[in-house]
């Protein structure tokens, strides 16, 4: 079989994408794939390019290694664009020289920045905000900047601005020629808040500006405005738009619009034949669309156009382009913003109802029709939680509650409010990344898809932003409680019971090892999901060693052993620190142990000290001299007390009122051990400044005059949650009391790997409940959870202790059995900042 | 048709009790690092590369085993990646497998056919 070559031109998101659906279909085997790329590097995630500036390596941003091309015998050159189109011939001719034929042509050469002819452009210090170079470049230049501006206040300027603060540049500029931010988002009281929220960050916002020219010498001093008055700077960036890469197709004589973009039809097909142009640089009904999903979209549709050409059918379901729904909901800087449907229209063409919140920074508006039936769009800025919500209400034309403010105060009367998720069409989006509706997860979970994970396998739903995955979920749970499955949170397909209920029978029973549990309470052989369940559960009810035999292979790798597994299979080790008091004489010990073995040391989030990069035959002599010196282990790798975070009270600040660290310390020494369905943080703050975050821990202690105020409930992490306050003004032993209560009732019901702040959202009545149970003692079982507990604070050893101390486990502690003494030969350490780090594992 | 007849020469990784009770352990052979687990429950013995393929981490040995409706499996501890311990084909979806090793247990030795 003679296979059909497709080249396609620009290696960005959209063309990196039409490769992975390319290969993904059934059309894989009929074509050849070669690519050419300007930029150095295969493609990245250029949403995210701000953070390559914070959080992010380049490696973690890129869409695929190189590898993933040459697995895939996808012909990659990159670093080297197309410079010819000859149409006649069938032929593209690159930069360095490269004459290739094609079948296919697909552009997709994105799109670059759109500079403004400003005088002045061409000075030092100005940049555009596009590629990694353009950030490497700003990256040197921002090290002696103090001030930097952004000309542009939309979605990529604000980025923008984000990106200098992470560049150190601490006063940030935006400068924006329309009247307001974002002015195709967003509407001027939005603009009013977010530029609050922008200030409270650093930026401050200059609207309806409009720049005459740069000055400075060679290097840029300042934007001189029309109105005359100067804004000094040290550096500008600019990102006032984009503009279509469309100059070969131009060259080519292929149809292009008059403000840029090759023009294409519903197929993704340009004006001549056999040639197609997906993603920002094709120009579809005159509109250039600036998002990645639009951009996906189109690369399906050309591949199926592709496809009915070579094998006379479409290989997935896409094949037409009709527009996009361009709302969008994004976190700008940490604040929430989305628009969705006719954001703009106004009276008398609707009728519109806003919310704002100038103190907490939010502003909510909904455009209802005239008879009061519809929702026909609107903004929200500083909290998008019913976006999704209201999104599939404007699009399936949802019926609205009677009072429309519902839509966005929640409904006051105490009734639920509309029909939920089962009362959409089957059409709508769901997932507008990978085009994912109703009707397809419907149809998924119809043919006997029953979990989330299946059906981001299935569907590729969720995969993209990520954004949609609470809808799946309880798409999921409703389609499947409409097919009568009973949806009980049993835990796996070896258990037919919820986690409360294998507690209570294993303690009724009397049960002490996985398998007796396995064999009086479920059936089969167990898993990775039940395993570390059940061994904690075990180690809640009974507090004995966890690595005995019968125990020790249902742990988890880290519990099993006792260490945190990192990158490269090395571990990392933690011993705890009460508090986060410790004696310079204990600091010497942990420097010197860590010389010792090569272990890269950083401080950790809860006050102690993490040691990184240990080989897993090297952990029982580390714990040996960390022993000696007077350590315990850390239980780092459990579910299990973590912290207790501390300020230091009355010990040395001027302001405390309560000695924060001993209360800590006996706090943290109580509860040391404890294993639970999840990982636990304590905090306690010597005063109301709660310099210990201690309302981001699962228990928070506060200090008053007269004693402390309990808080319960509190995370940190991806869903922050403040804790809630449960009782004031208490004792120490009261406030132990209520801790001990909370934390049992917590270990005893909670679903696996469930934290508190979960645990108290889906609990029935919330505080109020909480609150009868363990302070009222309704249930009568106060007495029996503060026993439990002392139980288990009675039973409490240092594993790590008992661990070196038993040459059968300590024997366990080597990664060959059959050569014990030999370590791991693929562990590779490499320089890292005067330390060593693990080997990157996308690089491998 | 011709018949292959692959020959298997087992080869002395170690001693039953070098390998915990319904959990793996590494042995390295003739450079090569394999994982071995003492499937007790079910009682049998399996052995596959000590490679992870998702991101190539030597990490399987350590894994928790157990089984998907029957099919005897290892969970990889980085992002527990299920892989057959029968077939060494990947259950969670992704396309790469594993290399499985023949074991028998003779007397208190366990050998893995190469």
């Amino acid at each position: 079989m003679k296979k059909s070559k497709i080249v396609v031109i620009g290696n960005g998101m959209v063309g990196y994408k039409f490769c992975e659906k390319a290969i993904a279909s059934s059309l894989k085997s009929h074509l050849e794939l070669v690519v050419f790329g300007e930029e150095p590097r295969p493609a990245y995630d250029r949403v995210h390019l701000s953070s390559y500036f914070g959080e992010k390596t380049l490696e973690e941003l890129t869409m695929a290694p190189m590898s993933w091309y040459e697995e895939h015998d996808i012909k990659l050159h990159l670093g080297d664009p197309i410079l010819t189109l000859d149409k006649e011939n069938k032929q593209v001719i690159s930069h360095r020289g490269i004459i290739e034929s094609y079948d296919y042509l697909v552009f997709a050469t994105g799109s670059g920045a759109f500079v403004p002819p400003i005088k002045g452009v061409e000075l030092d210090g100005v940049f555009v905000y596009r590629t990694i170079e353009d950030l490497d470049m700003m990256k040197a230049h921002a090290k002696k900047a103090k001030r930097g501006v952004v000309i542009g206040g939309g979605l990529l300027g604000l980025e923008a601005a984000k990106a200098l603060l992470d560049l150190g540049v601490s006063d940030a500029h935006v400068v924006e020629f329309a009247p307001r931010l974002m002015p195709r988002q967003i509407d001027k009281a939005g603009s009013g808040i977010l530029e609050g929220k922008l200030f409270e960050l650093g930026i401050k916002v200059h609207a309806n500006r409009n720049t005459e020219h740069f000055t400075g010498e060679n290097v840029v001093n300042g934007l001189k405005f029309y109105d005359g008055e100067i804004l000094e700077t040290d550096m500008v960036v600019i990102s006032a738009g984009i503009k279509p890469r469309d100059e070969l197709a131009k060259k080519a004589e292929i149809s292009t619009g008059p403000r840029g973009g090759i023009e294409v039809n519903d197929f993704m097909e340009t004006s001549a034949e056999a040639i197609y142009a997906i993603g920002e640089c094709a120009l579809y009904n005159q509109m250039i669309f600036g998002l990645v999903a639009p951009g996906y979209e189109m690369a399906e549709v050309a591949l199926n156009s592709i496809a009915k050409k070579i094998i006379k059918e479409e290989v997935s379901k896409r094949n037409q382009f009709s527009g996009f729904d361009m709302s969008t909901k994004l976190k700008l800087i940490g604040v929430d913003v989305a628009s969705f449907g006719n954001a703009f229209i106004e009276a008398p063409y609707c009728k519109s109802i806003t919310f704002e919140d100038s103190s907490r920074g939010i502003y909510k508006r909904v455009n209802i029709s005239n008879d009061g039936k519809e929702l026909l769009g609107g903004i929200l800025i500083g909290d998008a939680e019913q976006y999704n919500m209201l999104l599939q209400t404007v699009n399936n034309k949802l019926p609205i509650p009677e009072n429309a403010e519902e839509l966005i105060l929640g409904s006051r009367g105490g009734q639920e409010s509309g029909g939920g998720i089962m009362a959409i069409s089957d059409f709508a989006l769901i997932c507008s990344c990978e085009a994912v509706n109703k009707g397809d997860i419907l149809k998924e979970v119809a043919n006997g898809c029953s979990t989330l994970e299946g059906l981001k396998k299935s569907t590729k739903a969720c995969t993209g932003c990520g954004g949609c995955t609470p809808m799946v979920k309880d798409l999921l749970n409703a389609a499947l409680a409409a097919q009568g499955v009973l949806v009980r949170n049993v835990i796996c397909e070896h258990f037919d019971h919820t986690r409360q209920e294998i507690l209570s029978l294993t303690k009724l029973k009397g049960l002490k090892t996985y398998d007796e549990v396995l064999d009086k309470v479920g059936t089969g052989d167990g898993c990775e999901v039940c395993k570390p369940a059940v061994a904690s559960i075990l180690a809640s009810l009974w507090g004995e060693n966890v690595l005995e035999n019968g125990r020790v292979t249902a742990q988890d790798s880290n519990d099993r052993f006792l260490a945190n597994i990192q990158r490269g299979g090395t571990y990392s080790v933690v011993p705890r620190i009460p508090a986060g008091e410790i004696t310079p004489d204990k600091l010497i010990v942990i420097g010197e142990v860590a010389k010792k073995y090569g272990l890269y040391t950083k401080i950790t989030g809860g006050q102690r000290i993490d040691m990184f990069g240990a080989h897993v035959g090297d952990l029982p002599n580390i714990w040996e001299e960390l022993i000696a010196a007077g350590f315990e282990t850390g239980q780092a790798y459990g579910k299990s007390l973590r912290t207790v975070k501390s300020c230091v009270g009355t010990t040395w600040c001027r302001y405390g009122v309560q000695d924060a660290v001993s209360f800590a310390i006996e706090v943290e020494n109580r509860y040391k051990g404890l294993r639970s369905p999840h990982k636990l943080k304590g905090g306690v703050s010597g005063c109301v400044r709660e310099c210990a975050e201690a309302r981001g821990k699962d228990f928070g202690i506060i200090a008053t005059e007269i004693g402390w105020n309990l808080y319960v409930g509190g995370n940190g992490g991806a869903t922050p949650r403040h804790a809630e306050l449960l009782a004031t003004d208490l004792s120490d032993e009261m406030c132990i009391k209520l801790i001990d209560r909370f934390l049992m009732f917590y270990i005893q019901t909670a679903e696996p790997l469930q934290r508190t702040s979960k645990w108290m959202d889906k609990m029935e009545g919330g505080l109020a409940y909480l609150k009868t149970v363990i302070q009222d003692d309704v249930l009568g079982i106060c007495k029996e959870l503060e026993a439990d507990m002392q139980k288990l604070v009675d039973n409490y050893t240092c594993e790590w202790t008992e661990a070196v101390s038993n040459p059968e486990i300590r024997k366990r502690f080597t990664h060959f059995v059959n050569a014990p003494e030999e370590k791991d030969p693929t562990v590779e350490l490499v320089p890292f900042r005067e330390q060593v780090k693990a080997k990157d594992w996308n690089t491998i | 048709m011709e018949a292959t007849v692959d020959t298997i020469t087992w080869v002395k990784a170690c001693n039953v009790s070098d390998i915990p009770s319904n959990g793996g352990s590494c042995v390295l052979l003739n450079g090569e690092q394999i994982a071995i687990y003492n499937f007790e429950r079910r009682g049998e013995w399996y052995a596959t590369q000590n490679l992870c393929p998702h991101k190539q981490q030597m990490a399987l040995s350590r894994g928790m085993i157990g089984a998907l409706r029957n099919e005897p499996k290892v969970a990889c501890p980085f992002h527990k990646k299920n892989f057959s311990l029968k077939t060494g084909a990947c259950l969670s979806g992704d396309d790469y497998s594993i290399k499985t090793y023949e074991v028998k247990v003779e007397g208190d030795e366990v050998f893995v056919g190469i």
